[in-house]
């Protein structure tokens, strides 16, 4: 048989052999590569395959609410739906964006602004579109569940405080928690968390907060659930039980109204809380989801400082409740005998200098208080008597003993960013501005005038520790608080009892800046305070401005020695006297604090140990915290360092 | 002549070899797809795996030189058909491959390597001295430059790719000086080069080429596209370990992490279930075949017949190297299925009728 092409027998057997080896040189290669795969680095790839194939999804923890100390509720949950994006396949979410758009009543635009801004966190992390679902929506998801495969509901818990700010700066709110929170949580916090930004939301978030839970499910290519593995519940953040009282607070809050200003009411034999109230406020209600960025700023730039809790962020000249630091002075000092009087013309002149008495001023009765000892003084706040005391102390005894009664520090309450004010020294001046100490200035901050600025609780604890004989209890707010610190300054027995004598002259003594405040059967004491923002002398030649007017301040306490309640009040720019527009507020707290207590003594049987706790023996939800005590102190000394959330 | 040979003549190793491959292949396919739409494939598979061998035996019986005799004529099919693709084919994923006959589609390129083997058999049997001079290497490399050009234009770099082996080994074996195939070795490393450097290959390659080569070398950079899929690959090639997670347990497979996982990728699913000692079998077996492939070629009664079965030896090694390192992330995705494992009816009929004609010859050693 022959064919039309040549072809020989002969046949290359080596290059043949060559091809052999050339085959075997190959699949060994390529089994090296497996081998490099699938025993060297098995188990990194191994890692990576769980981790496509299981997806950790959280179970959010309800925060604990918040009680008042009888046990009602003053902050709570209420829940709400969000709005996840899938985004783990991005051509899959672009096809489904004007669908998205269109059912939920997002823009394109502002999704692809949230897209954007996102692009940076993992795939397969779903974002939320829309915080706070509406019932239309949560229908729309539901019934385009099987042909919208990028949208997924999440439910969660939202804050839920008493409308209007009513406590607001005291319990603060929840925001989702900033890059910086993250970084110090050392992998606590996740992008997104609710935590507290502000006030007791943030000062015992640890508590609050809890565990979220974790479902941990089994998902295809395209992020599909395809299976559960398992559910580690979520464990709710602890009920905390406040020093609060809801009476007192609701008392507070109507008493100051709207005037921008701050009241803090103290038991002084514990240092409990007893209301805080700090105006104006926003409502943390709105901030409950998320605030808008021109809502922010507009909270920001607000000359009236809606944000800043006054109760402890203040810091503001003391006016005439310092005169209570200067007689202090004057009589733990010896220097000044006690029978000391001036005579006050409705002016002093010193180093030089004519100082005014605030009498002088006055546009109805006398305009000059005459002679004065030191009791008069107290009660009628005659300036010229305390110019005199402070001239003959001079600056670092004063300084001393403000120092001393706690001015000047943080008193330590479980709220962050407080404030120290600012007790002048000499120290000082040198300090910060590299002088001398003026002579002069010290006849200013004798009054409470100058330099010299406290913050509301700083004075309620003052005043209640100088009545209660130089114990100064650390205010808090958290109810199980233990080892409360607690600072003694021991003053004797007699300057006690003339500086109480004083203060309750203040109100219950013809002549007393307080008079028309008495209430009946109830040592009611306590001291006024006026203080200018600007010398009377300018604001007479600026004519009539209400951001020049004078802040009023009454810390008034009862009764007159080892107070029950002390309560300090500050109503800003009021162009009141202290004692008018202050001492009211002060003396309605006052009232209702002892109008629940004979409520309380009357209407029950138990009242064995009624005195120091109120409210134990009323009938309410118990509640139960479990709060660890070194857990407790370990939150309680990060108190002081607080710092302010950026946010 | 009587040209009778009796059943004992086939090569029923390299059959054996052959039926076991199929095996891991059905098996891993139903793995892959029993859970999914695309349950029942496994069976489609087995259909074209009986019509493959079928075709087998009956392309053996036809005397290989009378096919060669005919390669003229094959080779203008193959062109005309190539031509006729491009004008009629029906696109798919962007690219003209499929041409409709008898009710199926086909991929003609899959026919047009079965030609260019008979072509360049012929071709290089019909060299007279025992060294390949340059004259004859250019006429050969014309030959199968057309249709490769062809190919290209579909586009399918793949399958165009895999007529190069078939060239070099064929030009090898028919003797090509040792300087000069180190000359076309370096030429061909420059080229590689060329396509993996931007600036040369915007002008060579498409984008979607571009963008796959890209992804190859910075899988990282492409998430979701290509660099995706060679990642999944390796994670689940990685996470299947030295034992596998076995049959069916792969999650990679299972949840649909590896592209065409019972295609292109059905090594990697067959990896990650039956781990390293399974990608042993599977590798040793491909081994075996392409071996038996060598050893037939050797026993061949003249030098056509080497040809033939060298050009189909070419053809696979290239096959499972170039699918296989692509699996294990050492390659791009090039969409080169692997041989008798992969899913599809067109590349296991070519696989069928290649290994007819290695039969064929075969058949033939001892016939004079």
């Amino acid at each position: 048989m022959s064919y039309s092409f040549h072809s020989d027998n002969r046949l290359p057997q080596t290059r043949l052999a060559v091809v052999s080896y050339i085959i075997v040189g190959m699949i060994g290669l390529l089994l090296l590569g497996f081998w490099k795969l699938q025993v060297i680095d098995s188990d990194k790839y191994g890692q990576m395959a769980e981790q496509n194939r299981v997806r950790s999804i959280p179970i959010i923890a309800p925060r604990g609410r918040m009680l008042d100390r009888d046990g009602r509720v003053l902050v709570d949950n209420r829940p709400s739906f969000s709005v996840l994006l899938l985004r783990d396949d991005p051509k899959l979410v672009e096809q489904y964006l004007p669908v998205i758009s269109d059912g939920l009543g997002i823009s394109v635009d502002d999704l692809h602004d949230q897209l954007q801004s996102t692009r940076n966190l993992p795939k397969f992390q779903p974002i939320v579109i829309k915080p706070e679902a509406s019932s239309a929506d949560l229908d729309f998801i539901e019934s385009h569940r099987a042909d919208i495969p990028v949208l997924e509901m999440l439910s969660v818990s939202r804050r839920r405080y008493i409308p209007d700010g009513f406590l607001g700066h005291a319990t603060g709110y929840v925001g989702e928690a900033s890059e910086q929170q993250i970084e110090a949580s050392n992998g606590k916090l996740r992008p997104g968390d609710v935590v507290g930004k502000s006030g007791l939301e943030r000062q015992y978030n640890d508590i609050l907060m809890g565990t979220d839970g974790m479902r941990r499910v089994i998902v295809n290519s395209v992020g599909k659930e395809v299976d559960h593995l398992s559910q580690q519940d979520p464990i709710p953040g602890k009920q905390v039980t406040l020093t609060i009282d809801l009476d007192l607070q609701t008392v507070a809050e109507q008493s100051l109204g709207a005037r921008p200003g701050a009241v803090v009411a103290l038991d002084p034999r514990t240092g409990e809380v007893l209301a805080m109230v700090s105006r104006p406020t926003p409502d943390p209600n709105d901030f409950a989801v998320r605030i808008p960025k021109e809502e922010w700023r507009k909270l920001n730039e607000d000359p009236l400082h809606p944000l800043l809790n006054r109760a402890i962020q203040a810091q503001l000249a003391p006016g005439s409740v310092f005169k209570i630091v200067t007689a202090t002075a004057m009589l733990e000092d010896h220097s000044i005998p006690e029978s000391f009087t001036t005579y006050c013309p409705g002016y002093g002149t010193f180093y030089g200098r004519q100082f005014k008495c605030w009498v002088y001023w006055s546009k109805k009765g006398p305009t000059s208080h005459g002679a004065a000892s030191l009791h008069d003084a107290i009660l009628k706040s005659c300036d010229v008597f305390f110019y005199t005391v402070g001239m003959k102390l001079g600056i670092d005894r004063l300084s001393f003993y403000g120092d001393k009664l706690g001015l000047g520090h943080k008193t330590g309450i479980d709220l962050p960013s407080e404030e120290s004010g600012l007790m002048p020294s000499e120290q000082w001046v040198e300090r910060v501005f590299h002088r001398k100490w003026y002579a002069g200035e010290t006849i200013s901050v004798a009054i409470g005038q100058g330099a010299i600025t406290t913050t509301p609780v700083q004075l309620a604890r003052l005043i209640g520790g100088i009545a209660s004989g130089g114990v100064f209890k650390q205010p808090h707010m958290l109810k199980d608080a233990q080892n409360v610190a607690e600072e003694k300054f021991p003053l004797s027995e007699h300057t006690v009892e003339r500086v109480t004598d004083g203060m309750y002259g203040v109100i219950n003594e013809p002549g007393g800046t307080g008079g028309q405040l008495k209430l009946t059967g109830i040592e009611f004491s306590g001291k006024s305070g006026t203080a200018q923002v600007i010398g009377y002398d300018t604001r007479n030649r600026l004519g009539k401005q209400k951001k020049f007017e004078d802040n009023a301040w009454f810390v008034g306490y009862a009764p007159k020695r080892n107070p029950e309640i002390v309560v300090a009040v500050l109503v800003q720019e009021s162009g009141q006297h202290g004692g008018e527009a202050a001492g009211p507020v002060v003396r309605d707290v006052v009232k209702a604090y002892y109008d629940k207590k004979n409520r309380k003594t009357q209407g029950t049987v138990t009242t064995a140990d009624h005195g120091s706790t109120p409210a134990s023996d009323a009938a309410v939800v118990a509640p139960v915290v479990a709060i660890k005590p070194e857990g407790l102190s370990a939150v309680q000394t990060h108190a002081a360092e607080g710092k302010p959330d950026p946010q | 002549m009587k040209d009778a040979p009796g059943t004992r003549d086939y090569d029923w190793w390299l059959i054996a070899i052959l039926a076991a491959i199929c095996a891991l292949g059905v098996i891993e396919i139903y793995s892959a797809t029993h859970a999914s739409n695309l349950a029942g494939m496994h069976i489609k598979q087995i259909k074209w795996l009986l019509f493959g061998f079928a075709i087998m035996f009956v392309l053996s019986r036809v005397d290989y030189h009378l096919i060669l005799d005919q390669a003229l004529i094959l080779y203008i099919v193959c062109l005309a058909a190539l031509a006729a693709v491009l004008v009629l084919g029906g696109a798919r994923f962007g690219a003209k491959r499929w041409i409709h006959f008898l009710g199926q589609d086909f991929q003609v390129s899959e026919l047009a390597k079965l030609i260019i083997i008979i072509v360049l058999a012929r071709f290089f049997a019909e060299v007279r001295s025992d060294e390949l001079d340059l004259r004859d290497l250019l006429k050969a490399g014309m030959l199968v430059g057309v249709p490769l050009a062809l190919i290209l234009k579909q586009p399918d770099l793949g399958t165009a790719l895999v007529l190069v082996p078939m060239l070099a080994v064929g030009a090898f074996l028919a003797g090509l000086k040792w300087q000069h195939a180190g000359i076309f070795t370096l030429a061909g490393v420059l080229l590689v080069g060329a396509v993996f450097y931007p600036p040369v290959s915007k002008h060579i390659l498409k984008a979607y080429q571009r963008e796959r080569i890209t992804s190859f070398l910075h899988p990282e950079e492409d998430a979701k596209g290509s660099g995706y899929q060679l990642l999944q690959s390796k994670i689940a090639v990685g996470s299947g370990g030295f034992w596998g997670k076995g049959f069916g347990n792969g999650s990679q497979n299972q949840l649909g992490y590896i592209p065409v996982r019972y295609s292109d990728f059905i090594m990697s699913a067959w990896a990650e279930e039956q781990g390293f000692k399974g990608v042993l079998l599977a590798l040793g077996l491909y081994m075996a075949l392409l071996l038996r492939l060598v050893q037939n070629a050797q026993r061949a009664k003249d030098r056509a017949g080497m040809f033939l079965v060298m050009g189909v030896a070419a053809a696979l090694g290239f096959h499972v190297l170039v699918n296989v390192a692509m699996v294990i992330g050492a390659m791009p995705v090039t969409g080169i299925p692997l041989p008798l494992m992969s899913y599809g009816g067109s590349a296991t009929l070519f696989v069928f009728m290649a290994i007819g004609l290695v039969m064929n010859v075969r058949l033939r050693r001892f016939v004079n």
